[in-house]
């Protein structure tokens, strides 16, 4: 203790230190001095002796110095003289630096994005034991749960300490503009309870609260309670009217409640009245959630589940044959779909980063070059080897210290970007994008990149050193043999960089080509002038079935009276939205063992085909009078007809339910070309077009073709729609275009080609720089060589063709290298590629093509230079 | 001319200390002394002797004070402190250690 004291008493008062030090040693050495002249010798030799005998004060002084100082003062004269070496070269300094911050910037933002997805996606008690529970069939890997069938898992099951059920439903909220649709969710009793979230304010729903006929009650996201109710604490005991029916506020859910497959839910209430479809076995309208029992696996409870959904089979043969049992983690519902995109995008972050640390070593590498003979110096002062590798370590370290500030800047202006370029409306269905940000993981990544690239920028030189005779730095020939080593190291740098940059182009190139065949996918309608909207009626108004054709009509009516539009059209559900809301069909006269023949249904007005541009194949469409006095008839897409009446004709035959219910068979009266329905990444499903008339409903979608700008329709759209009936909820309105652009594929593919093009973009730059410097310095360390070549005869041209065939070879080599690993890459990434290969020949011969030509454009400046060379001048330099 | 013994390693720190038993001492006198008291034959090069002293002001076994000389000059003056006088005997001990093996090992080399 008391050494440490003395060490920074010291330390404080160096000059001290070293003032009584040089006194000190001062006064031995006159009393040496003194000595040889009391021997007889002469004071001015006597001095000299005295001095010879002393040796060199400076280091005696040092070394003393060295017994009494911290270890860490050396450091500080390292990093003082790191700092000095980096202040003499601004330029290298800022670049290296830059180059840094942008590959460590990218890749922790990326991270950022990566940790808040992937490792911590669910914001609930024990996330790991919740699982998604949902049935299956043959064309659903994971469908919608009936009620009847929730209630017997819930009660036959020995897995889960808790199941529960969620579903959507929308509300009209009366605000004094009128009436608003807001989403909702409806839940079983215990759902937050398995979730393990406590309300903020109030309470949770009892047991037993979910039942049918049991009194409204409802509980406020917080946003909602912020928004609409001003964050008033005596909210709880109020009521709320929703849809027209009184609904007991009872609790209000935390601010960082967060459930993405229903993220835009503003009222959460229990499932209370059942719906039509909840009252049938066959109808699946819920999504479970289950908490796992401590010790039980999934694949257990997945077993579990299959054993009681088999059961069912048996006992419920119409409703429930073909329905197995999907036991997955919840996690995986909510990222699973971004996963892929996600870990290629960190991916080629990760190549990035490795680009930028290549090529900041390819720098430092031209620097130490440069800096050959002062190491020599320093080495032939004594200076030990591992006081020089110490040295470069400080650089490095103190490079990667620099590049690691800087790009943690850029990392925080990257999240804060990519959490802008996520649409408001997308946004609540991301959930993780709140947990985006500096935390401990972000940081720790931070780190340990910060410590991969100090490990790369201090090993590089630290290997050129050790190439090096310290002594031939400081003879002139030495040049050669050392220029030729590093000449090498550089190239494999390059060929490496250029290697990676490829890699990056074409995983760019591929994502780009499979964005442009997402959008151009063939769609069978014309997306172009349509505008759409949501319209919701109110319950009350519109009971009967007379009063919702009523409707239909005058809003067809009213619309098409509008300046520029065309044509209108009602649908149930607009195209590229989902393969949803399925129906069970069964063909009259065809073999039928109770199995589910999924197909998407569709209820849509006479005049909702002919809007979309729709082409009729054959038959005809549906005609305004057929309405529930009318036998019932369908129009189906061409994908039904191929399926269920291979080289038939489908026309006139007849379509019904399982049991072939009366009222529910309906004739086939045409067929249309297929509308994409589903996603524009997912197939063509088997569709059903009925007819809204003959099955009216109260949700639904206008959707209307102009001769004009579509989107000058919409508020026009709107305000009509409200003047109709003020009490409709009219909201979602948007161009089909904006919608198609706006759909989960588009958007994923849309970012990721996006920012692997950035990526890219930015690899490409580094690479052809890197290979620029390459090429300038051989040129420079050759410029004697091509003097003497010109001076014997060589023309410009050899001289050109020198120097491209030396960057030739390295390009052709990259882009080789590159090939290969890119088509490697793309196989990892095809999960995010779409109606693209992995080793798709145009995008390879492209990427290699853009490459090559912007490396040999980098590599024709040096090559001029040197052609330029006027041999008299190179010869005379030396 | 002939090249003057090395001192055995580690103990010009022990010799230091012994030199200074007598009376506070500068940096030259601790030379001379040792120089002196071995008939010359050993020599304290300047080199080792700061750094050593530095070494053991800094582990407390020596305390310095500026004083002026007989001969009228100001000179760093070292003392022996009393953790110094107890550091000493252990070295001397491990010292005398250590020549009675050596000895040992010699004598039977020779019997041999």
């Amino acid at each position: 203790m008391a050494r440490f004291f003395r060490k920074l008493s010291i330390l404080f008062g160096r000059g001290r230190f070293q003032s009584e030090l040089a006194d000190e040693m001062r006064f031995h050495r006159e009393q040496v001095e003194q000595e040889f002249i009391a021997a007889g010798m002469k004071p001015e030799a006597s001095r000299y002796a005295a001095a010879r005998r002393f040796g060199n004060a400076t280091r005696i002084n040092e070394r003393s110095h060295e017994v009494v100082i911290f270890g860490f003062e050396t450091l500080v004269q390292d990093l003082s003289f790191a700092l000095r070496q980096l202040r003499k070269k601004p330029g290298f300094a800022a670049t290296a630096v830059l180059i840094l911050a942008l590959g460590m910037g990218v890749s922790v933002g990326i991270f950022s994005f990566v940790d808040a997805a992937l490792l911590e996606p669910l914001p609930y008690a024990e996330p790991n034991r919740l699982l998604s529970v949902d049935e299956m069939s043959a064309m659903f890997p994971h469908s919608n749960l009936s009620y009847e069938d929730y209630l017997d898992w819930k009660r036959f099951n020995r897995s889960f300490s808790s199941i529960d059920v969620y579903t959507g439903t929308g509300y009209l909220f009366r605000t004094p503009s009128g009436a608003e649709p807001v989403p909702a969710a409806r839940v079983s009793d215990g759902f937050f309870r398995t979730l393990g979230v406590r309300p903020l304010l109030g309470r949770d729903f009892l047991p037993g609260e979910d039942k049918p006929g049991r009194a409204k009650i409802v509980m406020l996201s917080y946003g909602t309670w912020l928004k609409r109710f001003s964050g008033r604490r005596d909210v709880v005991g109020q009521t709320v009217s929703l849809s027209g029916e009184a609904y007991m506020v009872v609790g209000v859910l935390p601010r960082e409640f967060a459930f993405a497959p229903r993220g835009n839910a503003e009222f959460w209430a229990p499932l209370l009245d059942l719906s039509g479809c909840e009252k049938r076995r066959s109808c699946h309208n819920l999504d479970g959630i289950g908490r796992l029992r401590d010790g039980v696996t999934m694949q257990a409870a997945l077993d579990d589940m299959k054993a009681i959904a088999a059961q069912l089979e048996k006992q419920y043969p119409g409703s429930n044959q073909g329905q197995g049992a999907s036991v997955i983690p919840l996690s995986e519902i909510i990222v699973g779909d971004v996963r892929p995109i996600l870990l290629t995008l960190l991916g080629g972050a990760g190549l990035l980063l490795l680009i930028a640390c290549v090529n900041v070593a390819s720098l430092l590498l031209v620097r130490s070059e440069s800096r050959k003979r002062e190491i020599a110096v320093r080495g032939a002062l004594g200076a030990t080897r591992a006081r020089l590798v110490r040295q470069f370590i400080t650089e490095g370290m103190l490079l990667a210290a620099a590049g690691c500030a800087a790009g943690l800047g850029v990392a925080n202006w990257m999240m804060t970007i990519l959490g802008h370029l996520v649409p408001k409306d997308v946004a609540p269905r991301i959930p993780f994008l709140t947990g985006v940000g500096m935390n401990g993981h972000t940081l720790a990544f931070a780190g340990a990149v910060a410590l991969v690239a100090a490990g790369v920028l201090s090993l590089t030189p630290i290997l050129r050193l050790s190439f090096l005779e310290i002594n031939d730095g400081l003879a002139e020939g030495g040049r050669n043999t050392a220029g030729r080593l590093w000449r090498r190291l550089g190239a494999n740098l390059v060929v490496v960089e250029l290697a990676l940059a490829m890699v990056l182009l074409t995983g760019a190139g591929l994502l780009g080509r499979s964005f442009y065949r997402l959008l151009h996918v063939e769609r069978g309608f014309d997306s172009s002038h349509l505008a759409t909207v949501q319209v919701m009626a109110p319950e009350n108004n519109y009971k009967t079935d007379s009063q919702q054709i009523g409707l239909y009509r005058e809003i067809e009516r009213r619309v098409a009276g509008l300046a520029g539009v065309q044509s209108v059209g009602l649908t149930s559900d607009l195209p590229v939205q989902c393969n949803c809301n399925t129906d069970w069909i069964r063909i009259v006269g065809k073999p039928f063992h109770g199995e589910h023949n999924e197909v998407n249904e569709r209820d849509v007005s006479p005049n909702y085909l002919p809007t979309l541009k729709a082409r009729l194949i054959r038959g005809r469409l549906f005609s305004e009078a057929e309405d529930k006095s009318k036998p019932r008839v369908i129009v189906i897409n061409e994908t039904l007809a191929r399926k269920y009446f291979p080289g038939e004709d489908p026309i006139g035959q007849k379509v019904g339910t399982g049991d072939l219910a009366p009222e529910a068979m309906r004739e086939i009266i045409g067929v249309v070309g297929d509308v994409r329905e589903g996603a524009l990444d997912a197939e063509i499903w088997p569709t059903e077009y009925q007819a809204i008339n003959q099955v009216p409903y109260k949700y639904f979608a206008v959707a209307v073709r102009t001769a004009q700008d579509e989107r000058t329709l919409l508020p026009v759209l709107v305000s009509t729609l409200r003047q109709i009936d003020p009490n409709l909820g009219v909201y979602g309105e948007i161009t089909m275009t904006d919608q198609i652009d706006s759909t989960q594929s588009a958007l994923l593919h849309r970012y990721s080609t996006w920012l692997v093009g950035g990526f890219a973009a930015m690899a490409l730059v580094l690479g052809v720089v890197g290979l620029y410097g390459v090429i300038a310095y051989s040129v420079s360390q050759r410029t004697r060589e091509f003097g003497v070549r010109m001076a014997l005869g060589a023309q410009r041209s050899a001289v050109y063709r020198l120097v491209l065939n030396e960057a030739g070879r390295l390009i052709a080599l990259g882009v080789v290298v590159g090939l290969a690993c890119a088509v490697g890459a793309a196989t990892l990434m095809r999960k995010v590629l779409f109606g693209v290969q992995a080793w798709d020949a145009g995008t390879l011969a492209v990427v290699a093509l853009v490459l090559a030509s912007a490396a040999l454009l980098a590599s024709y400046f040096p090559a001029r230079r040197a052609a330029s060379v006027s041999p008299t001048d190179a010869l005379r330099a030396e | 001319m002939a090249k003057k013994p090395d001192l055995l390693p580690g103990t010009l720190d022990m010799l230091i200390l012994k030199t200074l038993t007598r009376a506070p001492l500068h940096g030259y006198g601790i030379a001379l002394s040792i120089k002196r008291l071995s008939d010359d034959v050993l020599t304290v090069e300047e080199g080792s002797l700061y750094p050593a002293l530095q070494r053991l002001l800094l582990q407390g076994w020596v305390k310095a004070e500026w004083k002026m000389t007989e001969t009228n000059r100001r000179a760093r003056f070292y003392k022996l402190t009393a953790a110094g006088r107890k550091q000493l005997g252990v070295e001397l001990s491990q010292f005398d250690q250590m020549i009675a093996a050596i000895g040992r090992v010699l004598k039977d080399a020779q019997e041999a």
